[in-house]
């Protein structure tokens, strides 16, 4: 009898600790859409310059105070941001991270991102700078605020040294062009050239090996991806190194963190008097796309050379 | 022999970083495995029993847990439980908790299912010798539900460990993004890398479960 009443009691208490738990996972099922809301109310109340303390980001004096900043990299993408074999994050936009900390007298706490998770990152303020080569769209800026850019970005087309192609035009009857599925370049030529048959690949290696095999006259994909190739493949040209809209890549911080905002602006416009970010492109993206792409890559200052 | 990249392994502290790596998925599958044990047990026995309310709640909750990719879990918890009450929780402890409701939930099912296949005569007889619930318990259905758990529980653990390779998606760097980290790191100068890292890597998951397999074996042997 005793012990029948001990797996009572235990049954008891099992039903109360599964019920709490089922309750808390509710919860948070229920809270997360609220949260949404709550975050969307927050920050547009920062946007209108009403400094609220229910905010999801920190303040440019609340990081400077912690004596640290979160900043969002790539920890893979070789040579924007990745992690040498010391266990140390390098790159194009770990180089200007580095500098960001240097000037705000903080140490940087890099945080390892996805291509897919950075919008939610700055949501949620889990850090408080996004600088992983995140390219500047309109979506985009409806969640997060974007600083000035620091590079450009744009598409491009590589073909045989054997039959160069620097225009579109240039491309024949019957002539195709390769792409990659669910590229930029893919939704740009389907648009704005839909003439032109394209050869679709799903991976990055298998285009290669068509561009290769002479399957088509060129490959269209991101400049910067074209150009590597070109500089590694001996007898392939990037004939249009730049093609469509230009767009740009720049820091982004949480919607409405305004002072932050301000301070990475004014930081960009300084760094033009040293040309850091020619520098940046010297020490990192230099031996991958070679000195001739310069120029067309790095902005300084801000300043797109459109503008 | 083709060039399989496993130099780059031996640059810097790569090998010591990956073998962090797979330190850091261990330690949270370990600690999530332990606290899916112990609760998942209670868990079983309130889905064994014939009380309807604890059926529906625990079957609620077993449902959930099947339907919710552990991705959706985790992205959930880890950011989900910031803008919900403003909790800034870790990835890592965000990924033990994902784990552990995901475990619990799995475990509590083997348990209930190893529960209920002993046969309602082994109770009634036991019964009938005049043992007492707690010694049918213990004498009778414990030793039997055990041995058959084992099996389950080792799929359910391996599982466990292999699955806290999605845990990158949380920022947390464990040893499949190292491997990532490392291979793209040296994109240009050993292109082939993939292949090599990726095969090290299969062979540490497989250091990390096997001693697993060859413990339940032996237990499942040991309590014939």
């Amino acid at each position: 009898m005793m012990k029948k009443s001990v797996i009572n009691i235990l049954k008891t208490f099992a039903v109360w600790v599964v019920a709490l738990m089922l309750l808390l996972s509710l919860a948070a099922c229920g809270g997360a859409s609220k949260g949404q809301q709550e975050a969307g109310e927050a920050s547009a109340a920062g946007g209108s310059g009403s400094d609220q303390g229910d905010t999801v980001f920190r303040t440019l004096d609340e990081i400077k105070e912690s004596g640290t900043i979160n900043i969002g990299v790539f920890s893979d993408k070789n040579p924007f941001g990745y992690v040498d074999e010391n266990g140390e994050y390098q790159g194009y936009d770990v180089y200007f991270a580095r500098r960001i900390g240097e000037d705000l007298g903080v140490e940087v706490n890099f945080v390892s991102t996805e291509a897919a998770n950075r919008v939610e990152y700055l949501e949620t303020g889990k850090v408080d700078i996004i600088l992983a080569n995140f390219t500047v769209t309109a979506e985009r800026a409806e969640k997060v605020d974007f600083a000035l850019p620091y590079m450009n970005v744009a598409l491009g087309v590589v073909s045989p040294d054997s039959r160069v192609i620097t225009d579109l035009s240039e491309l024949e009857e019957g002539d195709e062009v390769i792409v990659i599925s669910g590229t930029t370049a893919e939704t740009y030529l389907i648009e704005n050239n839909p003439e032109i048959t394209l050869q679709k690949y799903d991976t990055y290696a298998n285009a290669k090996n068509a561009l290769e095999n002479g399957n088509a006259v060129a490959w269209a994909n991101d400049n910067t991806e074209v150009i590597a190739y070109a500089l590694q493949s001996p007898g392939y040209t990037v004939g249009i190194p730049s093609l469509g809209s230009q767009d740009t890549i720049a820091p982004a911080v949480s919607k409405g963190n305004e002072s932050l905002l301000a301070w990475i602006n004014e930081e960009i416009k300084g760094l033009a008097e040293e040309q850091f970010f020619h520098k940046d492109y010297e020490a990192t993206l230099q031996d991958t796309y070679g000195m001739d792409y310069e120029e067309s890559l790095v902005v300084e200052g801000g300043v797109t050379k459109q503008d | 022999m083709p060039d399989l990249g496993f130099e780059v392994l031996l640059k810097g502290k790569n090998m010591a970083r990956l073998l962090g790596g797979l330190g850091t998925a261990m330690q949270i599958s370990m600690i999530s495995v332990a606290i899916s044990i112990f609760l998942g047990i209670i868990v079983g026995i309130l889905m064994a029993w014939k009380n309807p309310i604890s059926r529906a709640v625990t079957r609620c909750y077993l449902e959930i847990v099947r339907i919710m990719p552990q991705m959706v879990l985790l992205f959930l918890v880890y950011f989900g439980s910031t803008r919900a009450f403003g909790w800034n929780l870790s990835g890592e402890l965000s990924a033990v908790i994902v784990f552990s409701f995901w475990g619990t939930a799995e475990m509590g099912d083997l348990v209930r299912g190893a529960l209920d296949s002993i046969p309602a005569h082994q109770y009634e007889s036991a019964w009938a010798l005049g043992l007492s619930s707690g010694q049918v318990y213990r004498y009778i259905v414990l030793p039997q539900t055990v041995r058959r758990l084992i099996p389950l529980a080792i799929n359910l653990i391996t599982r466990m460990i292999k699955t806290t390779s999605l845990v990158l998606m949380i920022g947390v760097v464990e040893v499949l993004k190292v491997s990532q980290q490392i291979i793209e790191a040296n994109r240009m100068s050993s292109p082939n890398a993939a292949f090599g890292v990726y095969l090290v890597v299969f062979l540490l998951y497989f250091a990390a479960c096997w001693p697993i397999s060859l413990l339940a074996g032996y237990l499942e042997k040991r309590w014939r």
